[in-house]
């Protein structure tokens, strides 16, 4: 090739190429989010902009009636978190497991219709529980009649010890198709001879999921598991659909989402406050860079890879 | 015939674990959209059970017809996102171009440097991205919307497009290049279309989240004409709380269009995740 040639001019169709990307994206996404990160050393006095340093984050962390808020939030979304990881993740491993054995029938039926709610929009999700879940319309309470079970039934969505809990369970039947989806990807992809070997050695079944398997597909469900973490750390919409932006009863169900937006755009009696709400966005941007950093740099190196 | 009676128990124990999982899933759907036929006194007499002719009725969907702009919500989810797609799969697969054909001084910078916004939320510079939308006017325009999921799904596409346009063989655009056709064109007519299987699954993934998205909608274009679909039935419903005829017709028509893309778009989606688009 002529290399030395080409070398010597500029080759603007390399620059012609990248320039739309790189500008949408610049302007954006990445400006506008160092521009937040920026906002948040400022406040409005007297109708003009002026730096204030600190301020924000010590009336964020300092002030009682903003950090309690604050902590709340961040303690409710670490429920929210949590309750995935433990119920999602694994519902969907099993899932997956299920949907990968052998000449199953129906294996493609059953894929499309689990995950019909992960296409849902929040807006009908959030509204489709909170009916199926009201005591007005009775089909929960009424259900849990018919299989003797009716002393179970509470409000959920009404009573602050389990609003947070079931909102959590509605996103977590939302969302169980992705995790299905990525191991179903990802069992799929582990070669026949090394489930003949274990075969082999009479590994078969539940033991060959165990010893065999899981151990192939952890690199995945790490994959998974930062997926979560940075969705669930960025979620607003089933919340706000489900319980509006006051995230009651009695901001039970409050998460970082939920709590920017009130701060950001007011709410009722309470005005907006961008820079208070900048300042909220960057502490939501440390979580989930420490969340993801913590992912690469400590669980992802240690997953082995295994290239087949 | 001991391990083919286990066999087959096992094998119905597989089929009514995903049965039992397939109703849990489609559960509140089914409620939701038969109960839309039905007149008001059979939705709470008899929740479950099918419309007949005695509880048929279609006063939900009168109400909704006649009190929002449900046609006009809907023109403006599909050019928002028809919009956001083109522009995606445009500038994506040519930057993603750029970064897998040429080489040249800062190329591996330049791939991080669009893969930064894989893992980092769009939403945390919200504040920001108003204040910009409101300076430059375009605050309750649709191209608030498009601009603003154009680049959030650009990094995405970008890795994937780069990693399918590394597959594409050099000869072919070497021959292209000796038969005198310039960079533009060899992009354009003989690398775009064989990457139209990884254009499509890049489509697929970014149509649903773009459709269904309430926070910029409800942030950047709140105004009357330029709600969508999903914004539109947050506020029809909170407004018609206790009228439950038309929320839940309001609800049925929500899930229509998603279910129609859905059906249409799913074999190429669950190929795309299945084929490790994302991994």
């Amino acid at each position: 090739m002529s290399a030395p040639q080409t070398k010597a001019k500029t080759r603007w169709h390399i620059v012609v190429f990248l320039a739309p990307a790189v500008f949408v994206y610049t302007a954006v996404m990445i400006y506008p989010l160092f521009n937040t990160l920026r906002l948040s050393f400022f406040d409005t006095v007297d109708r003009e902009r002026i730096f204030v340093g600190l301020e924000n984050f010590r009336t964020l962390f300092g002030n009682a009636i903003w950090s309690d808020q604050f902590w709340n939030a961040l303690g409710n979304n670490f429920w929210f978190f949590v309750i995935h990881m433990l119920v999602q993740n694994p519902i969907g491993i099993a899932l997956a497991a299920i949907l990968s054995s052998p000449r199953l029938r129906f294996a493609a039926l059953y894929r499309t219709a689990i995950f019909v709610p992960t296409i849902l929009s929040f807006v009908i999700v959030g509204f489709a529980w909170k009916l199926i879940l009201s005591p007005i319309w009775g089909i929960a309470p009424g259900m849990l009649d018919a299989i003797g079970l009716k002393f179970l039934y509470a409000p959920w969505l009404g009573k602050e010890e389990y609003a947070l809990t079931t909102l959590s369970l509605v996103s977590v039947w939302q969302f169980v198709g992705i995790p299905m989806m990525l191991i179903y990807a990802a069992l799929l992809s582990i070669p026949e001879e090394i489930l003949e070997a274990g075969e082999c050695d009479g590994i078969t079944g539940l033991s060959a999921f165990w010893k065999i398997k899981l151990p192939l597909i952890l690199p995945s469900i790490g994959i998974i598991s930062i997926l979560t973490f940075v969705s669930n750390f960025n979620a607003f919409d089933l919340i706000y659909a489900a319980q509006g932006a006051l995230a009651g009863p009695d901001f039970s169900t409050d998460i970082l989402g939920t709590f920017m937006y009130r701060t950001f755009f007011g709410f009722q009696l309470q005005l907006g406050d961008p820079h208070m709400g900048s300042a909220i966005a960057s502490a939501m941007f440390l979580i989930i860079l420490v969340g993801v950093c913590l992912y690469l740099f400590g669980i992802q190196r240690r997953l082995r890879t295994y290239q087949f | 015939m001991h391990t083919a009676r286990e066999k087959l128990s096992t094998k119905l124990g597989a089929h009514g674990v995903l049965i039992l999982y397939t109703l849990i899933a489609l559960f509140p759907v089914f409620v939701i959209v038969t109960n839309s036929f039905k007149t008001r006194r059979a939705i709470f007499r008899d929740p479950l059970g099918l419309p007949n002719e005695e509880s048929f009725s279609l006063i939900g969907y009168e109400t909704v017809m006649k009190q929002g702009d449900f046609f006009l919500y809907f023109q403006n989810s599909m050019i928002v996102t028809v919009a956001s797609l083109f522009f995606i799969l445009l500038f994506g697969a040519m930057a993603a171009f750029a970064l897998a054909e040429y080489r040249f001084k800062g190329n591996t910078l330049m791939g991080l440097y669009l893969a930064l916004g894989i893992m980092i939320p769009i939403r945390i510079g919200t504040v920001a991205i108003l204040e910009m939308m409101v300076s430059t006017g375009l605050v309750n325009t649709l191209w608030a919307l498009i601009l603003v999921y154009t680049a959030q799904g650009l990094p995405l596409a970008v890795f994937i497009l780069s990693e399918f346009m590394k597959g594409v063989s050099d000869d072919l655009k070497n021959a292209g290049r000796i038969d005198g056709l310039s960079e533009y064109k060899i992009f354009f007519v003989l690398v775009l279309p064989l990457v139209r299987p990884a254009m499509a699954t890049v489509a697929v993934f970014n149509m649903i989240p773009i459709w269904n998205d309430l926070w910029f909608p409800l942030i950047l274009a709140p105004a009357e004409e330029t709600k969508t679909l999903t914004l539109g039935s947050q506020v029809f419903i909170g407004q018609f709380v206790t009228d439950w005829n038309a929320v839940l017709s309001a609800l049925s028509l929500a899930i229509l269009p998603v279910m129609v893309l859905y059906v249409i778009f799913s074999r190429q989606l669950i190929r795309g995740i299945t084929s490790g688009a994302v991994k």
